[in-house]
């Protein structure tokens, strides 16, 4: 009864949440309301079980995408009033092919039986979390690694994108630092008495 | 009791609302990116769901991966969106076409 009930709540939330994402006027609204519907996804999943992936949805979603989001919408100046000129004029089409889009995946997934073991979850004899650990380092290795290759892509590409070299800056010039010599750095006098230091 | 066929409803529903959104603000480029996480999320909500009630955990692997995808192309997204912007001074993207060579 609580799992039907939290089911339900986090459902409506999820959607109701990604209704105000695509219909919120401000763009830091529509990013807040990403973060809850990304939540309560995550809610969703724990319902079944997947534990490791919900965490990572809230880890990943909330805690990196979410705030990159709000990062890039507060720090470019935009005037996002101008941006939403064609919103209304693209409402009945936009709307007619969500309706339509809906009422397809409706019929595909009602006119195919889903196979078996679609009624209840099957009980598990390991832990999520040991049971994913162990099939990632194993048979999805090479695949785990990729990924890790996808992002570090991603990193480098992210950088060299919105890197750039200002004039104004004095930066440290390495090779010139390097290529210093003690001799053309250091300077043994030897002054009489009575007499200064000539430079 | 609830079934695969619930998650799968919320997931179309979710799948829908992200292709709306993409086709409602068609000039403001930082909510089509948010469109797409939503898809993204709609997809990796249906192969948790498959995962779980099939008993099978390789669509819980194969969500990890989307995850992985999607956190890239939103970096790569919003790097490009910055460049942009520190060109031209806005993200209209009916303006994008001149940004060719």
């Amino acid at each position: 009864m609580i799992a039907l009930i939290a089911f339900y709540l986090f459902a409506t939330l999820t959607i109701a949440s990604a209704v105000a994402v695509i219909f919120a006027r401000n763009p830091v609204h529509s990013v807040l309301w990403l973060i809850l519907a990304f939540f309560n996804a995550a809610g969703l999943m724990l319902l079944v079980g997947a534990e490791f992936i919900a965490m990572l949805l809230v880890i990943v979603y909330v805690g990196a995408v979410a705030v990159l989001f709000l990062f890039v919408v507060m720090m470019l100046d935009v005037d996002f009033a101008s941006l939403r000129s064609g919103f209304t004029k693209n409402l009945p089409f936009g709307l007619l092919v969500a309706l339509v889009l809906l009422a397809e995946i409706i019929i595909a997934v009602s006119a195919r039986n889903v196979g078996p073991g679609t009624g209840v979850i099957p009980t598990v004899t390991q832990p999520n979390v040991v049971a994913l650990g162990e099939m990632l380092y194993s048979r999805y290795l090479f695949p785990f690694e990729i990924a890790g290759l996808i992002l570090l892509v991603a990193m480098i590409g992210a950088i060299v994108l919105t890197h750039r070299s200002r004039g104004d800056v004095r930066g440290q010039n390495v090779s010139k630092q390097i290529g210093r010599r003690p001799r053309d750095a250091v300077k043994n006098m030897q002054p009489g008495v009575g007499e200064g230091m000539i430079l | 009791m609830i079934g695969l066929g619930h998650y799968l409803a919320v997931a179309a529903t979710l799948f829908v609302l992200g292709v709306l959104g993409i086709f409602l603000n068609r000039r403001n480029v930082i909510l089509m990116l948010m469109a797409i996480e939503l898809i993204l999320l709609s997809v990796n909500i249906n192969l948790v769901a498959f995962s779980a009630f099939l008993g099978d955990l390789t669509g819980q692997v194969m969500a990890m991966f989307v995850l992985t995808v999607a956190a890239a192309e939103a970096a790569i997204g919003l790097a490009i969106l910055v460049v942009f912007f520190r060109r031209r001074g806005s993200i209209a993207v009916d303006d994008v076409n001149r940004m060719r060579g």
